[in-house]
């Protein structure tokens, strides 16, 4: 009988000589990963990785029994009533994109704070942005997929908000929504933007992200950079840090089950254009700010001037956050940039404060 | 409790934390599995249980033109009723037992046949003529009385 090891070995032999695969495993074994204080927060980008990945598979599943168009809301609620383990499948795609949003956020100023941005990441906290606009996307296209009420109500206000810009009223109506209402011809395109292009756009620019985390390594904070070499500590990454990764991830799994589990994802009654909007009707938790902000601006500038200035507002604020890396720039290892952390500190304030005031305000 | 170098314990610390996780592991592989497999699978016992069908009643089937053939489903196949020349009555399933295509009646030749392989059957029995089936199409019991055909197996 072969021996199986000596078959593995001429197996691998094989596979090397035609992919040239030992300098790849000759990096990863040398790869090694900071470890002090503030570790901790090097594990949210592998959870955002592992929240992505569950939502594929899940989200697979789903388009197994999901009918875009017409029969949306009936295939969504057979998912949901009849079809053995539906619900579960359909709520922890819900919960896991939920918290895969949360995740990105915390990742972000996690890497803000750390300021993990600096030279030569800047493609990294670019990168980094473009796929949480992307999440943000994902999740405004999901939410409607169902085609309840809440899913209805919850698109014709996220798509009247851009809508009162000058010039955007027929944008809005002939390429997003498909026609003066949100309809059968919006929920198709929706869907189309959430399996198919938003993927196509996500995947390779997490490539590049990921990429870039194994071209530069994960960044020090400036309070480690400050130490001579010699007394910073750093674990491998295999087998170290990757199988402590492998024990976040499934903590991770099994906030999704318990969370999926006892907090099923239900399903409202059937959108219908002629019923009157539900009391105490709110954005996702993830808008919450953003249309909040609007709604506060709106009260000191009223209409249409309102409404431009909280877009313009967010505008700027948006590229102010995105060129970070521009003015942040370093002077000297282990400077910290006390004007950049207040500008983040404030950012994350004023997020969640927004956030609560919001509501307090609907419930 | 010995530290002798020739007493080794039949289980080391190694050998336990390796069996836990690889318990564990299959635990959360079943875990994730089987309810992903009951998922998938609904669809097919959902169209198990549908053509679970004793019996199909076909109307106004007097109505047929002599010779020819009617399609119908039976539970979750497509069938076939046939009206021969001499008013004598046939039904069959219209499955291919080559590849599963769905065959036609030929009314000129009375032959059914299947245009994929160009598998041949007799239309009175179902018995496999020529071509590649192996087997004969199924026949089913078939009573007509006032316009209704009423399909049951055989």
């Amino acid at each position: 009988m072969p021996n199986p090891r000596k078959f593995l070995d001429a197996a691998y032999q094989w596979v090397d000589e035609r992919l040239d695969l030992t300098p790849v495993i000759e990096h990863a074994s040398h790869k090694r990963v900071p470890e002090h204080k503030h570790s901790f927060w090097y594990y949210w980008g592998g959870i955002c990785l592992f929240l992505f990945l569950v939502q594929v598979l899940t989200g697979v599943l789903l388009m197994v029994y999901y009918r875009p168009g017409p029969d949306a809301y009936d295939s969504v609620r057979e998912i949901t009533y009849q079809i053995r383990f539906g619900w579960l499948i359909r709520s922890v795609h819900a919960w896991s994109a939920n918290l895969m949003i949360f995740a990105v956020f915390v990742h972000m100023f996690s890497v803000f704070f750390m300021k993990a941005y600096r030279q030569p990441r800047e493609f990294g906290w670019w990168s980094g942005l473009g796929l949480l606009g992307l999440c943000m996307v994902f999740g405004f296209s999901g939410y409607l997929l169902p085609m309840d009420e809440l899913a209805f109500f919850a698109t014709r206000v996220g798509l009247a908000i851009p809508e009162t810009m000058p010039g955007m009223s027929g944008i809005i109506s002939a390429l997003l929504r498909g026609g003066p209402e949100v309809s059968s011809a919006t929920l198709q395109r929706f869907f189309a933007l959430h399996v198919v292009v938003l993927p196509a756009l996500f995947a390779p620019l997490l490539g590049i992200h990921l990429w870039l985390v194994q071209k530069h390594g994960n960044a020090l904070p400036p309070s480690e950079e400050a130490k001579p070499e010699a007394q910073r500590k750093s674990i491998p990454f295999f087998p170290n840090f990757a199988m402590r990764d492998m024990a976040v991830w499934l903590v991770v799994l099994n906030i999704i089950a318990l969370l999926a589990a006892l907090f099923p994802w239900q399903l409202d009654a059937a959108a219908d254009p002629l019923k009157s909007a539900p009391p105490g009707i709110h954005p996702e938790w993830y808008f919450m700010s953003q249309f909040e902000a609007l709604k506060l601006l709106g009260r000191v500038i009223p209409g249409t001037l309102g409404e431009f200035a909280g877009v313009g507002l967010f505008t700027l604020a948006l590229l102010l956050w995105a060129a970070v890396p521009l003015f942040d720039t370093r002077t000297a290892p282990g400077q910290r940039g006390r004007i950049t952390t207040l500008f983040g500190l404030i950012v994350l304030l004023a997020t969640i404060a927004l956030t609560i005031i919001g509501y307090i305000e609907v419930l | 409790m010995s530290d002798s170098p020739e007493e080794t314990p039949s289980l080391t610390r190694r050998v336990f934390v390796k069996t836990g996780i690889a318990a564990a592991g299959a635990c959360y592989a079943a875990a994730l599995g089987y309810p992903v497999y009951q998922y998938l699978a609904a669809a097919a016992q959902k169209a198990e249980a549908e053509s679970a069908v004793k019996e199909v009643v076909l109307n106004d089937v007097d109505k047929l033109p002599v010779p020819s053939a009617l399609m119908f489903k039976f539970g979750g196949h497509p069938a076939m009723l046939i009206r021969h020349g001499d008013d004598a009555w046939t039904a069959l399933t219209a499955v291919c037992t080559h590849l599963g295509c769905t065959v036609q009646f030929d009314a000129k030749q009375n032959l059914i046949t299947c245009a994929c392989h160009g598998g041949v059957y007799n239309a009175s029995t179902g018995a496999n003529i020529s071509g590649p089936p192996p087997k004969p199409l199924t026949a089913f019991h078939v009573v007509v009385s006032q316009g209704k055909a009423v399909v049951t197996r055989a």
